[in-house]
């Protein structure tokens, strides 16, 4: 069973829909009917307080929480339940809030690592590397040396990623998220922790891969300047709710946004 | 040119026909990319290099005119050279890492009609003073990445216009022929290069050489190393700088030798290991940081190795420099140095990447004797040059066997070197510049009557050896107020020999005493306050630390014990210091793109500073702007400690008061 290819959605087009979800833990109401889209070639940002649900929000889109109620269309496809390796098959990659690499391994490794899913040639092929799969190696090698060049990591390349500082590796990790090819790739907090040079770098790298591949994005940050400048769209979470979904301009304005980020006087 | 074999190539392009024909299958150039080393023979640059300027001719570009030429060592730039040389345009080559403003004024002083560069990054920086640069009218690009939404009605990408010229070329049977001829009607007169000086002292002047002179001086030198097809250097310098221009590419063109350009600037130190180069350059700077990192990592190793290595290096040390310079040796230390080479030396060199250099080279600041015999000691043929721009490089150079480390070596073949009588170098040479472009005025000042060019830097012949010596800048020997002479560069070399200083600015030019300012070097520090539990959060803070002061003030009072050993520099011994709270940064104007301090600036900057190193306080507060790396500024304000050091006390024979 063939996911249908996001080739068949025109840019500008829902790529994914996610419609009157509700998500809780026990007692806990995480998601409360949140309903919103992801257009194809945009890049879409879910912002909120602490606690708001964004973390959450990702999870549900690519398959690691089941949502009590709601559904999520991607690419055309309604569904039910998904687990994260069909979203992954399916084209969502993501990249996590705390690094989550293979820590022993190098920068190419991990990179490498992101083309497992297009590997057609088995365990043993591999293993015995010789012939097709030989061939079918150079080829993803290939592909992952020109995301090393257009993520500028280069010498870093056979370094073991325990040892790159925390900005290296939050860029490795958008390398291996990428050597997936995805159809769309959501970024949890893409530039925590990080200075301002790494920010500039990283928000560079976005757009880059943005325009250059078209590849959709769903993005959670918390630097406001960040959002502004790199979304075309901004949904707002606070405490589960939908309180806003609009050009980053639109949602600035918003009463409630300004609220739930000031405080309000109760 | 007397001493050269005849040559009739006169011009580069002529040299890169010849080598074509000579040896069109032997590599001439290498480009790691998407991790592997693309290779392209004479030949095939040859093919390259006419391409793109027929492609360039189709464009417009038209003979005398000039070309700027800005990024990182890409074949591409190198080709982009050549192929303006080919159609007999001038290329002008600028530091990649110039900021906006120097860029235009380089730009614009050359009247450049076209510009070569790298990537958007470049592209940006000039389209940001587009306004500047009138004359300026279209920018061919290597790498297209985020370049793809620009306006391109006067942007082209670099393999468009090869591809263009290569079509041209194959249709037009007339343009080949036109171009040939173009290429042969190049004349050894024509300029060659416009080269701007990094500016060490004020606004870059740019420094117009003939194609004979380069090619006449890269012959001598290529002879005297002798370089040939055989050999590989790895071109990781800055594009602009005329080391680059010399010892990569004229020399390269000369001898035929293969350019291996690294895959980036951060990569250079892996890419010498994979290449393993015949001929190195490297500015001692390089060769410390090589050195430091080594030992940091020595530091770590197991008990065993680390033994081995010290008792091995030691071997190194009292027999290598006298087996590399075939003295004699008795037979167990040969034997010791042998068993070294297999376990320690060889493959210590095989990691830094130096396993088949044959000749080496540094320069550009005064090495320190530690370093310097380190590497040799090691069985690399390390030696010292010393030339400037103004020479395209080279005027003296060491000779096999003639190594020491505080000389720069004898004047080279067909070298005419005379000091003057206020110390000053002066030299007569084959690749002595023409002019300076546009400023006659500077040029006549810079040439004296009888034709000898003045460097501007004092030195003198060692009466032992012969080798010239440079002291420092002519005009930066000072005094102090009581007529002691002060060598504020001498005083720096001897304190940035200790690792854990970077970088030193003496002052004492009419002062009661000498006094320093220190950088400390944050890897350095930064290992021992690791090892030594000295917790801290920012530079700011380690170079404030307490116990790093009193590390710094044990390294100059052993400076200053060293410097009272000689008489002419007892005198100058240092009093008093402090250590800064912020690198010097290019960015911010305090040092030039080539690492050089200057010291007039930098006194002017940190003028509150000064004052206190003189009054006496023991601390003063600065406040400084910073320039980000985007361009932005800021603000650092600290409160410097100032201390003062022990100093030797003069010998009363000298007939001054301690």
């Amino acid at each position: 069973m063939r996911a249908p290819a996001a080739s068949d959605i025109a840019a500008g087009e829902v790529l994914l829909s996610v419609e009157n979800v509700s998500l809780s833990f026990g007692g806990v109401r995480a998601i409360r009917d949140v309903s919103f889209d992801i257009r194809k070639g945009e890049v879409r940002a879910i912002i909120g307080p602490n606690g708001a649900g964004k973390t959450s929000m990702l999870n549900v889109i690519n398959g690691f929480y089941q949502p009590q109620e709601g559904r999520i269309t991607f690419k055309g496809r309604t569904r039910a339940k998904m687990r994260p390796h069909d979203a992954a098959r399916g084209g969502i990659a993501r990249t996590f809030q705390n690094v989550a690499l293979f820590k022993g391994m190098s920068a190419l490794d991990n990179i490498m690592a992101g083309r497992t899913l297009k590997m057609r040639h088995g365990l043993l092929w591999q293993v015995l590397r010789r012939g097709p799969a030989l061939n079918e190696e150079i080829a993803h090698r290939h592909r992952v040396e020109e995301i090393i060049d257009f993520l500028e990591i280069e010498a870093i390349r056979k370094v073991p990623v325990a040892r790159l500082p925390y900005g290296l590796q939050k860029r490795v990790e958008l390398g291996r998220a990428l050597a997936m090819e995805p159809d769309l790739l959501l970024l949890d907090e893409p530039m925590a922790g990080m200075n301002l040079e790494e920010k500039e770098d990283m928000s560079r790298f976005i757009i880059d891969v943005n325009d250059h591949f078209g590849t959709t994005i769903a993005l959670i940050e918390h630097d406001m300047g960040v959002v502004m400048d790199l979304s075309d769209r901004v949904v707002v979470l606070d405490h589960g709710v939908k309180i806003a979904d609009g050009t980053p301009d639109e949602v600035k304005q918003n009463q409630d946004v300004i609220d739930a980020y000031l405080g309000v006087a109760h | 040119m007397a001493s050269n074999a005849p040559a009739p190539a006169d011009t580069f392009p002529k040299l890169l026909l010849r080598n074509a024909r000579a040896f069109g299958d032997r590599p001439a150039m290498r480009h790691k990319d998407l991790g592997i080393w693309q290779t392209w023979t004479w030949a095939q640059m040859r093919d390259e290099v006419l391409a793109l300027a027929a492609g360039l001719h189709r464009l417009g570009l038209k003979r005398g005119e000039t070309v700027a030429i800005v990024g990182a060592n890409r074949p591409k730039l190198y080709w982009s050279v050549a192929a303006v040389q080919a159609l007999g345009a001038i290329p002008v080559p600028v530091y990649a890492d110039a900021v906006a403003d120097e860029l235009a004024f380089v730009l614009a002083h050359a009247e450049v009609r076209y510009a070569a560069v790298q990537d958007q990054e470049q592209v940006d920086k000039i389209l940001s003073v587009s306004d500047r640069l009138p004359k300026l009218e279209k920018l061919i690009y290597d790498e297209p990445r985020g370049l793809h939404d620009y306006d391109h009605a006067n942007l082209h990408a670099v393999a468009d216009v090869i591809a263009d010229g290569r079509a041209a070329l194959k249709q037009d049977a007339n343009l080949a022929a036109w171009l040939d001829s173009d290429i042969a009607a190049g004349s050894g007169s024509d300029t060659s290069v416009i080269l701007y000086t990094s500016g060490t002292t004020g606004q870059s002047k740019g420094v117009v050489l003939s194609a004979e002179g380069c090619i006449a001086a890269a012959s001598d030198t290529v002879a005297f190393d002798r370089l040939d097809e055989r050999d590989e250097a790895l071109a990781y310098l800055p594009l602009a700088w005329v080391g680059d221009h010399y010892l990569n590419y004229a020399q390269g063109m000369v001898a035929g030798f293969c350019m291996a350009c690294p895959e980036s600037a951060d990569t250079s130190m892996a890419d010498l290991r994979e290449i393993g180069p015949t001929f190195f350059f490297a500015p001692p700077r390089i060769f410390e940081q090589m050195l430091t990192r080594l030992m940091i990592r020595m530091e770590d190793a197991g008990f065993v190795k680390r033994k081995l290595f010290h008792y091995f290096i030691g071997v190194a040390r009292r027999h290598g420099e006298a087996i590399l310079n075939k003295q004699p040796v008795p037979a167990a230390g040969r034997l010791l140095y042998g068993l070294g080479n297999l376990l320690i030396y060889g493959p210590l060199k095989n990691v830094l990447g130096l396993s088949n250099v044959r000749t080496a080279y540094t320069a550009g600041e005064a090495i320190g004797p530690d370093l310097f015999s380190f590497y040799r000691s090691l069985g690399l043929n390390l030696k010292q040059l010393y030339g400037q721009t103004e020479a395209f490089l080279y005027l003296t150079a060491q000779p096999d066997g003639q190594i020491y480390s505080d000389t720069v070596g004898p004047a080279l073949p067909n070298v005419d070197l005379r000091i003057a009588e206020n110390g000053e170098v002066l030299f007569k040479s084959p690749g002595m510049f023409v002019s300076y472009f546009k400023d006659d005025a500077k040029t006549r000042e810079a040439i004296t009557p009888d034709g000898f060019v003045k460097t501007g830097d004092a030195g003198f012949f060692d009466s032992k050896t012969g080798h010239l010596k440079i002291i420092d800048r002519a005009k930066d020997v000072g005094k102090l107020k009581d007529g002691t002479l002060f060598p504020p560069k001498y005083i720096e070399n001897k304190l940035k020999f200790f690792p854990n200083i970077r970088e030193a600015v003496a002052y004492g030019d009419g002062q009661d005493f000498a006094a320093v300012m220190i950088n400390i070097d944050l890897t350095a520090v930064g290992s021992w306050a690791e090892r030594n539990n000295v917790v801290y959060g920012s530079y700011q803070e380690l170079a404030g630390h307490p116990l790093v002061y009193d590390m710094i003030q044990k390294n100059i009072e052993e400076t200053n014990r060293s410097l009272a050993e000689d008489s002419v520099t007892a005198g100058a011994q240092v009093k008093r210091f402090l250590i800064l709270h912020k690198e010097l940064d290019a960015d911010d104007g305090e040092v030039t793109r080539t690492q050089k301090v200057r010291r007039g600036f930098v006194a002017e900057r940190y003028a509150p500073l000064i004052n206190a190193l003189y009054d006496g306080s023991q601390e003063a507060d600065i406040s400084t702007q910073v320039t980000f790396e985007d361009g932005r500024k800021g603000t650092i304000s600290a409160r410097v400690k100032i201390r003062d050091v022990a100093t030797v006390p003069v010998k009363p024979v000298m007939g001054k008061a301690a």
